[in-house]
């Protein structure tokens, strides 16, 4: 008798299934357990693969739940690209989703900062800009430049501490989280990337940046958030995490 | 763009290892007895960052082979046009000395289960699988070699045993064949059959690679030995023996060593490697 992959891939993914008829075991037996082998690489390598993509997850939630949690997104969510390195694109989602995890309200921005992260790793190398170029433009002209961005550059804004919850489980020693709003930059000087809380104003100011706004159109951004906002921090977090790549003066 | 002057056309039959990036400083260092080197394609397919960098540092001074494991060559739908050309432009860009996938499916109906799925070996999954190479082969511009997988079960439909399966393909196709001999090992003992038989009816002169890696051991329902390809150990004894026997009969390859979990220090991976040197030492040439 014929085994569909169909078939095959459903009692694969549910182990409450039967093991299809027509495999044996070489010596016309039914395959039973030999089919577990199958279920329990498809379960580990992708269970693995999630711990190993949100590890400060999986450190808040413990092993066992996290374990749990990824056998219900597998069934959920079975992987739809062959990279690994994309794995639990939607597990931020997924997390939102669930009304159990409802008192845990930060996870999923947490969530998202980890697949941030691990998105920047694998992003395009840019040659960053020389911030000499940047100091040697007039105050004048400054004002209408535009600025391009390294592909690992990437902003997030959350309502939770995100940043300090990250650090918290990542470094020893680290400070308890505070109860604030966080917004973070990640970039990449060279190939690790590292996450940086902002001060207030500076992600709608690199938003618009990152958006293609002029400067002055982004310190309008920056100032409707924050009317003492000053570029100075944000900036040099830009131009030290080599997240700089272009400047484009008006004109 | 790499430099393509002086890259290895071909696989040296030499020992190599499957990359790992922990053995990165260890292996530009001092790469002991490992000649060349193989990496997953799909962890490579990322647009930049340290994995592309280590790549290019490494295909600089190693042969390095493009082992592909979610192209799903086995899979009754369609390959997956994208990832085909994922494939393309990694082996554009490197211009490995080879390429080689398995005989196994993981996508259906567009999901991934990340592991070698088994099919059977009717004339109607040959066919399929013919025509899947030929259209590898043809998008890639190069020949590929194809893997014979690990079995844990056998399927009552197949009509074809599997060395004459794979032997069938390299003739129709053209493709070399990537004879992974641990996974000899691992199906004769699960599914009852003798390996040296299996080594005596493999199509040897197709055979482009060797691998080798470690299996562990569990039990079936009967109590039977229940092998499983776990890469995760040392290359077992009856399985240096099994290389022995099969590179007496093929002559010199390439033999590759697979630790993919648990990996160890970079030591204990070039002993392996050592052990696999040895061996081909041992074949007249």
């Amino acid at each position: 008798m014929r085994v569909t992959q169909s078939e095959f891939r459903a009692a694969l993914i549910d182990a409450r299934l039967p093991a299809p008829e027509g495999l044996h075991d070489g010596a016309a037996r039914p395959a039973g357990r030999r089919f577990d082998v199958y279920r329990n690489n498809v379960a580990v390598s992708l269970t693995e693969a999630l711990h190993e993509g949100f590890p400060v997850i999986a450190r808040l939630l413990g092993k066992t739940n996290m374990d749990g949690l990824a056998g219900m997104f597998l069934r959920a969510h079975p992987p739809q690209s062959p990279l690994m390195m994309h794995y639990g694109d939607g597990f931020p989602e997924f997390l939102a989703g669930l009304e159990q995890l409802s008192h845990l309200g930060y996870l999923p921005d947490v969530a998202r900062l980890e697949l941030a992260l691990r998105r920047a790793y694998h992003a395009a190398d840019a040659a960053p800009l020389d911030p000499v170029r940047l100091a040697q433009v007039a105050p004048e002209d400054l004002l209408g430049a535009r600025l391009g961005f390294a592909p690992a550059a990437t902003l997030l804004r959350s309502p939770w501490p995100i940043y300090d919850i990250w650090r918290f489980n990542t470094e020893p020693d680290a400070p308890k989280p505070r109860a604030v709003a966080q917004d973070v930059l990640i970039t990449r000087p060279d190939f690790d990337p590292a996450p940086h809380p902002l001060p207030p104003g500076a992600a709608a100011w690199i938003a618009a940046l990152m958006a293609g706004e002029t400067w002055s159109a982004a310190d309008d951004d920056a100032r409707a958030d924050e009317p003492d906002f000053d570029p100075a921090a944000p900036l040099t977090l830009l131009i030290q995490g080599g997240a700089i790549t272009q400047l484009t003066l008006k004109g | 763009m790499l430099d393509q002057t002086a890259r290895p056309s071909r696989l040296p039959h030499a020992a190599g290892v499957g990359y790992k990036p922990q053995h990165f400083a260890a292996l530009a260092a001092d790469p002991g007895a490992v000649g060349w080197l193989e990496i997953h394609a799909e962890n490579y397919m990322g647009d930049g960052g340290r994995p592309m960098a280590q790549l290019r540092h490494l295909a600089e001074r190693f042969a390095i082979s493009v082992h592909g494991v979610g192209l799903s060559i086995g899979g009754e739908g369609a390959l997956d046009p994208d990832h085909l050309a994922r494939l393309k432009h990694l082996c554009d860009w490197l211009n490995p000395a080879s390429f080689s996938e398995h005989l196994a499916w993981s996508t259906h109906d567009s999901a991934f289960l990340n592991d070698l799925l088994p099919l059977p070996y009717t004339d109607t999954t040959l066919a399929r699988v013919v025509e899947h190479i030929d259209q590898v082969q043809t998008a890639l511009g190069r020949r590929m070699l194809l893997e014979n997988p690990s079995s844990y079960l056998a399927f009552a439909e197949s009509t074809w045993a599997e060395p004459d399966f794979l032997a069938e393909i390299a003739r129709r196709t053209g493709c070399g064949l990537l004879l992974d001999v641990n996974n000899v090992f691992v199906s004769a003992t699960n599914l009852g059959f003798s390996p040296q038989g299996y080594i005596d009816a493999f199509p040897l002169a197709a055979v482009g690679e060797i691998h080798l890696g470690g299996h562990d051991e569990q039990s079936d329902d009967h109590g039977a030995p229940l092998l499983i390809d776990s890469h995760g150990r040392a290359v077992a004894d009856p399985v240096w023996a099994l290389l022995d026997y099969t590179l007496a009969r093929s002559g010199p390859r390439p033999v590759l060593i697979e630790w993919d979990t648990d990996v160890p220090d970079w030591p204990v991976l070039e002993g392996e490697a050592a052990r696999a040197h040895a061996a081909l030492q041992q074949v007249p040439a």
